[in-house]
């Protein structure tokens, strides 16, 4: 601290903070991306033993878009979360050169380069949104439109004509030749919709009526028709995951607005209902289970079994510190830079490495939730609360299914693994988190007289 | 709403614990038994071909007979690969280092060395660990020469059989060859089909070049075993001038069988009497066989068995169950029959004297007698693999010391052997293996080979043979089916011009 900044505590305390915090969240970043690219540098030693030769343009692509990410954050939203951005950089870095040590062992580098544009492309997206979404509230005047939306998007798949059916489920939709597994948006759309349905009905879901104290049908409509959507989505798509996470995250945000037990363990019976359905209904389910149970048994480690007994022999294999990059042999595992790039990560960098990873993403959590706690308005709350549930859930649940807690539901690990629409819409977490944390951004007001003076609390 | 979210973070902290615990229970705890399961085996054999394998190098410590290389493929998952710069010369003894088909002989008995798992390496791998160097597998120094394993590929030239050579004072093997032999390159790199296809070819072929005639197979060892029975009488105190009747056939009691000299001849032009050193030096059968006879099972089965024979049960088929003689590789020891065999059955134990009933023996097995008796009546036992290495820091990790077996023969009855074999090559059958200025002790051997193919011929010899002379060389040669003479072939036309060139090579 210079002593210009002591000397000025006492009046503007705003200022330096923010200077502060800006210097710590720029450093955050370059760690970031030294970590990254030390990734990438290793995996490539350890696959060929060399230095990669496209190490320093990989840098300065990698690092300069991290820097000019971190830049616009600081443009549109001053007042962000620090910590957000940076370890979102560590795990995409981070996430990229696994993804290149995998498919360079496969044979396929392009792909990892893909995945890399891809990666641009949801900086972009966060931008985009920061750029869209100037007030967090704008979002809160929607409510209906946004909820459509969300569902539409979420049955697209469905659609004849343009729905694609991948590995037993219907996720994909395919436009020309884009495709793309809308899922992921309409499920941003859908949180979105109830942190403003569930803000705005609050007090009269909590108190309900009549001699149950159940709310009334009238307000509990739209929420039936979001449980309906999860429901059609296991149903009609047959995405395990994708409802899981749906169906998680509509209860947990059910029960945050209203601070009542009773719809969380509604919740619970509902989803042991639709899953226990779910499972006599699906042969595929049946045997997703079948293999989870019984992985390691003889009779199935070398079929059904063969994908998750493969991961737990890398996971084994890679012991406390790993293998090293590019050392093990991760690309044994079918899918595992899509599904499984945990259990590479297990493989080569160890326990270790993977619970590095898994606490970058608890940091993720941990900020989400805390911006949910120290923003005043109650859409703002759910709002965050919903975001930081979906990402957690969702590293949660193909965490677990990969190390075999619950049967594997292939959903990507956000921001590491293989998938293009994913890195997209997390980007947009990330940015409506960041946009919620920073307040509004009104550019000609801040020419003006700075951004702090602009009121926060519009809403009455 | 902020106590739910409170609760909300706790929920999350619980459900990431979970998966800290259940990694710390794969990745640790059950970590060892989960990696050993049998279907996780394509990734140890990955995590192998990671290691810089050792080196396996000649007597010279230069000539290189395996070594591993970087994959000149960077985007293999196999980062090392193995390269055999002889190809087929060495190959039965390097054997081959295949992700299919596992690994055999050197590669396979030097494994832990080769690829720095022993237990001897413990201290070396954590050094490499702390200071960050790549784990390298150990050298293998052998006791291969290669200009005598050269000579031996040569003068086999495209005869099948095999020559061995061995340093009668260490037991060393100087070269041990074998025709048909086999290349383990492709075996050992490429795609799998390349592999596939490599091995399909090689395992097809009816010379079966996997294994080595050297060592790995037995024949009738005809008339290089009157060695055998020549030690048996020398030390049963019948000396090499004891006189021995000379008829032109030996009845076989019992059968309707005689037992005749080569080619039916008679022995030192039919004279009454022949004494054991002239019956050696001519190789007459029927004087042996009255030797054997007269020795009796016991001494016969007796001396076989001083000489590492391995006592079966004559049926062929019946693997020797405790080999005797140690040695680096798997290999097969000579079989004879024990005594109880010979009981009532006095025309097998006529014929097992000179080499043609029950008794087998191979080229290593022959040699090893040779050094024996060149040796002084000491064997040593067989040595191919002298010390492991350091790849790194070039120190010594293991030796393995010369050892004697056995001592089958007396000091004396060895010094009259020897003169009895020196008389072979200076005068009797064995002329061919004659070398100007050197003097050669050897015995010829020519062993039927069923009724419709022609016969095997053995040479074994060692040198210097002079007396006073310490012998540095002991070579056994088997040239299968005849080679290039046919039914004509004997031990001392086709075999021992063999020996002589592999005996020049090295002295």
């Amino acid at each position: 601290m210079s002593a210009s900044a002591h000397a000025s505590r006492g009046a503007v305390v705003a200022a330096p903070r923010r200077q502060r915090r800006a210097r710590t969240g720029l450093a955050a970043v370059l760690v970031a991306v030294v970590a990254s690219l030390l990734a990438y540098a290793l995996q490539a030693m350890g696959l060929t033993g060399e230095r990669p030769d496209n190490l320093v343009a990989y840098g300065i692509v990698f690092g300069g878009s991290s820097v000019a990410g971190w830049l616009a954050i600081r443009y549109t939203a001053r007042e962000a979360d620090p910590v957000l951005y940076p370890t979102a950089v560590m795990l995409g870095g981070l996430g990229m050169a696994m993804l290149f040590r995998i498919m360079t062992a496969n044979g396929a580098q392009e792909v990892a380069r893909y995945q890399a544009v891809w990666l641009a492309i949801g900086l972009g997206a966060m931008v985009v949104t920061l750029l869209a979404v100037r007030d967090i509230r704008q979002l809160d005047a929607y409510t209906y439109t946004i909820g459509l939306a969300g569902v539409i998007l979420l049955l697209l798949p469905v659609v004849p004509g343009i729905g694609r059916q991948i590995n037993g489920a219907r996720l994909w939709v395919k436009l020309g030749f884009l495709s793309f597994q809308p899922a992921e948006l309409g499920r941003i759309l859908i949180v979105i919709f109830l942190a403003s349905y569930l803000s705005q009905r609050r007090e009269l879901l909590t108190a309900g009526v009549g001699r149950l104290g159940l709310p009334r049908p009238k307000d509990l409509g739209p929420l039936i028709l979001a449980w309906g959507a999860s429901l059609a989505v296991l149903f009609l798509e047959r995405d395990m995951g994708a409802s899981l996470l749906l169906f998680g995250v509509f209860v947990v945000m059910m029960w945050v607005a209203t601070g009542r037990w009773s719809y969380l363990i509604l919740g619970l019976i509902l989803f042991a209902v639709g899953a226990f359905i779910g499972y006599l209904a699906f042969s595929h389910v049946q045997v997703r289970v079948d293999a989870w149970l019984h992985a390691m048994d003889p009779t199935l480690v070398a079929d059904e079994g063969y994908q998750l007994s493969q991961g737990w022999f890398a996971l084994a294999s890679g012991g406390m510190v790993g293998t090293g990059l590019g050392l093990g042999s991760p690309t044994l595992i079918p899918y595992v830079g899509s599904d499984f790039i945990l259990a590479a990560f297990g493989e080569e960098l160890g326990m270790l490495g993977v619970a590095a990873v898994l606490l970058l993403y608890l940091v993720l959590v941990g900020r989400g939730l805390r911006i949910a706690v120290e923003r005043h308005d109650g859409f703002e709350k759910l709002l965050a609360v919903g975001l930081t549930t979906v990402l957690g859930l969702q590293v949660f649940v193909i965490a677990a299914g990969v190390f075999r807690l619950i049967p594997l539901t292939g959903v990507p690990l956000p921001l590491v693994s293989y998938g293009g629409t994913s890195r997209v819409a997390t980007a947009v977490i990330l940015a409506l988190l960041l946009r919620t944390s920073s307040g509004p951004w009104f550019p000609a007001l801040r020419r003006k007289r700075g951004a702090t003076d602009v009121p926060t609390e519009v809403r009455a | 709403m902020d106590r739910q979210i409170r609760r909300l973070g706790i929920a999350f902290v619980a459900l990431f614990a979970v998966l800290f615990a259940q990694v710390a229970y794969v990745q640790v705890v059950a970590a060892d038994r989960i990696a050993a399961q049998p279907a996780n085996a394509a990734r140890e054999i990955r995590a192998e071909y990671a290691v810089e394998r050792g080196q396996i190098l000649a007597f010279d410590r230069r000539t290189v007979l395996a070594e591993s290389i970087p994959n000149p493929d960077a985007t293999s998952e196999y980062t090392f690969i193995r390269e055999y710069p002889h190809g087929e010369l060495y190959g039965q003894l390097t054997g081959y280092y295949s992700r299919i088909y596992g690994r055999s002989a050197l590669e396979q008995a030097m494994n832990p060395y080769l690829a720095g798992t022993a237990p001897e390496f413990t201290t070396q791998n954590l050094t490499d660990i702390i200071l960050g160097r790549p784990k390298k597998g150990g050298t293998v120094l052998t006791t291969l020469v290669p200009r005598v394993q050269l000579a031996a590929q040569r003068a086999m030239g495209d005869l099948q059989g095999a020559v061995v050579a061995i340093d009668p004072r260490t037991g060393n093997i100087l070269a041990m060859y074998s025709n048909p032999g086999y290349d383990p390159q492709p075996l050992s790199t490429g795609t799998n089909q390349e592999i596939e296809a490599a091995w399909r070819d090689v395992t097809s072929d009816p010379g079966t070049p996997l294994v080595s005639h050297a060592f790995q197979d037995l024949y009738l060892p005809g008339s290089t075993f009157k060695l055998i029975t020549a030690s048996a009488a020398l030390e049963h105190g019948w000396g090499p001038q004891k006189e021995w009747p000379n008829p032109h056939r030996l009845d076989l009691p019992g059968t309707t069988a005689n037992i005749e000299n080569f080619g039916d001849e008679y022995c030192r032009g039919g004279a009454k009497t022949v004494t054991m050193a002239e019956a050696f030096q001519s190789s007459c059968n029927v004087p042996f066989a009255e030797i054997g006879v007269a020795l009796g099972a016991e001494r016969m089965s007796g001396q076989a068995q001083a000489y590492g024979f391995c006592q079966t049960q004559p049926t062929f088929s019946i693997a020797c169950e405790d080999d005797t003689i140690p040695f680096d590789l798997p290999w097969q020891v000579g079989h004879f029959p024990e005594a109880s065999y010979f009981d009532n059955n006095t025309a097998a134990l006529a014929r097992s004297s000179i080499g043609l009933d029950n008794d087998l023996t191979n080229p290593l097995h022959l040699a090893l007698i040779a050094a024996t008796i060149g040796n002084g009546g000491t064997m040593m036992q067989p040595r191919l693999v002298t010390e492991i290495r350091d790849a790194t820091t070039g120190q010594t990790i293991k030796t393995f010391q010369t050892e004697e077996y056995s001592k089958p023969l007396s000091a004396n009855a060895a010094a009259e052997l020897r003169l009895m074999m020196v008389s072979v090559v200076s005068g009797g059958t064995g002329t061919a293996a004659q070398i100007s200025g050197v003097v050669v002790a050897g015995k010829t051997g020519t062993a039927t080979n069923g009724k419709d193919t022609p016969p095997n011929a053995w040479f074994t010899s060692f040198a210097p043979a002079g007396s006073g002379e310490t012998p540095r060389i002991a070579v056994a040669v088997i040239v299968l089916d005849g080679g290039s003479m046919g039914n004509e072939a004997t031990g001392g036309h086709v075999a021992a011009p063999i020996a002589k060139l592999v005996m020049e090579a090295y002295l």
